[in-house]
């Protein structure tokens, strides 16, 4: 059995949270995983396989009462995506987290430990 | 105005048993802001699916941390039970929430020790682990394990436990009863507690839940939140009703923690009365795939279970968001406007598990 996820564009997120956050949910979680999504920009090989491009999908969890709300948001890894600490200044956390396990690049963040939060003597050490 | 300085507390605190930093900013004696510091000891666990299997990672779970070893353990194998669509044995259900409460009660009463000895009262702290040592005991006997219990397994549980033995546990849950109301009275009534926690550190029901607090610190604001009550598990077939605050402050985090202690036992008394006979365990065939995340209620709040497989041995990612990580901005917003000398209870109050963040 799968969990409901809804696919959101990275470029709607922060718009999503602030009405995730209008209709009164909070933010339970994010988390960012690796993925690999075809590259857009190469062609379909001789077989029909295509190219792909390593990939982030980072999944932002949100709650009101015992209801859970996944979004998936999918961009590739030299994408950077915004903060949504406008919408949850609690999310610094786990922005900074995927930051610094992931290397997830993220504009904007309220309180921004520029890859010190993790004191990891490997940089970035979840991406590979 | 006075002027503002900035005093570190921590990593190495005598009130901290693991590490966190907080850079205080102060004025005079108040705190008007706290940023946070953490990862001096981050282990990296979850990157661990790489090299052990979706079976071999329940052992994984289990050691992220010594006090909620079982619900770490009982959260991944709930995701992963989902993933493969396993109904687990009642009976196996039932004792995932004995358990479970049992870990409650130890950890609470872990808790209620370390409150007293951070405000100095030495006699009660040694009373509150005096009593915890019976459900360590209780531990060892149905499990093997005083600390990491490695019953749970991916399909049920790895033992039973004998009918009697769940029947002498309810006589020593009785007696244990008697004695956390003597110590109770202790916390609740005398005044040089009283003096320490009663209005300090005020969280109100909005802020904790904007701030996406969880467990006894949330709900001692006020919000009726407890996952327990979502039945999974065997929790559907017991009573459990969120046990609240109103006042949100450190007084009512104490009182809500003491009154969970007295739930767990009832909820003990109920699932043992109700468990059926039968298997612990039901076969596991093939490999996880899709993706999916569970939640339960652990001692200190809500925790989170992602995992993500492909149909292989070795599962893809496994994400576990412990209740200290999403307390972390709840306990830097009730820091501002404290004295300093607050700032240990403070921190204290909400029951913080570093081990668990630092997974």
């Amino acid at each position: 059995m799968n969990m409901k996820i809804r696919d959101v564009d990275a470029n709607l997120i922060l718009d999503e949270s602030h009405q995730m956050q209008h209709e009164g949910y909070r933010l339970m979680q994010i988390c960012a995983t690796r993925a690999e999504i075809p590259d857009p920009s190469a062609a379909a090989g001789e077989g029909g396989e295509t190219a792909t491009i390593p990939a982030y999908e980072i999944i932002y969890t949100f709650g009101m009462g015992l209801l859970m709300e996944n979004l998936k948001v999918t961009i590739p890894q030299t994408q950077s995506i915004i903060s949504i600490t406008s919408a949850y200044p609690c999310a610094f956390l786990y922005e900074n987290e995927m930051h610094d396990l992931f290397g997830v690049e993220i504009r904007m963040i309220n309180l921004d430990y520029r890859g010190t939060l993790y004191r990891t003597s490997v940089k970035a050490p979840f991406k590979d | 105005m006075a002027a503002k300085s900035v005093i570190p507390f921590g990593p190495q605190h005598p009130v901290l048993p693991e590490p966190i930093h907080l850079d205080l900013v102060m004025e005079d004696e108040h705190v008007v802001e706290a940023i946070p510091s953490i990862g001096f000891v981050h282990r990296g666990l979850e990157k661990l699916v790489e090299k052990k299997d979706f079976q071999e990672m329940v052992y994984v779970a289990e050691r992220i941390c010594g006090i909620c070893s079982l619900g770490h353990g009982l959260g991944y194998c709930d995701a992963v039970e989902h993933l493969m669509d396993l109904e687990i044995p009642e009976r196996a259900k039932f004792l995932r929430v004995i358990w479970s409460e049992m870990s409650r009660i130890h950890s609470h009463l872990l808790w209620l020790g370390l409150l007293a000895d951070a405000f100095g009262f030495e006699s009660l702290h040694m009373q509150a682990w005096r009593i915890r040592e019976q459900v360590l005991d209780m531990f060892e006997e149905s499990t093997g394990g005083r600390v990491i219990f490695s019953v749970m397994k991916i399909g049920g549980q790895r033992r039973d436990v004998p009918q009697d033995m769940l029947k002498s546990f309810l006589e020593r849950f009785e007696r244990m009863e008697e004695e956390v109301k003597v110590i109770a009275r202790t916390f609740m009534d005398d005044a040089a507690v009283q003096s320490r926690l009663k209005g300090i550190g005020v969280l109100s029901a909005d802020q904790a839940e904007a701030l996406g607090c969880t467990g006894p610190f949330l709900r001692a604001s006020g919000v009726a939140r407890d996952i327990r009550s979502t039945g999974y598990s065997a929790y559907g077939d017991v009573h459990v009703e969120p046990i609240t605050g109103t006042v949100g402050d450190s007084y009512a985090r104490c009182d809500v923690r003491i009154r969970e202690i007295f739930q767990s036992f009832e909820i003990i008394r109920e699932a043992v009365g109700k468990i059926p006979e039968g298997p612990v365990e039901v076969p596991v065939k093939g490999f996880p795939s899709g993706e999916y995340m569970t939640r339960i209620e652990q001692p200190r709040g809500e925790a989170l279970y992602y995992v993500k497989a492909n149909g292989k041995k070795f599962i893809e990612r496994m994400r576990v968001r412990t209740p200290t990580f999403a307390n972390l901005p709840g306990l830097v917003e009730m820091l501002k406007g404290c004295e300093l000398a607050d700032v240990p209870i403070l921190i204290l109050t909400i029951d913080p598990c570093i081990s668990c963040t630092e997974r």
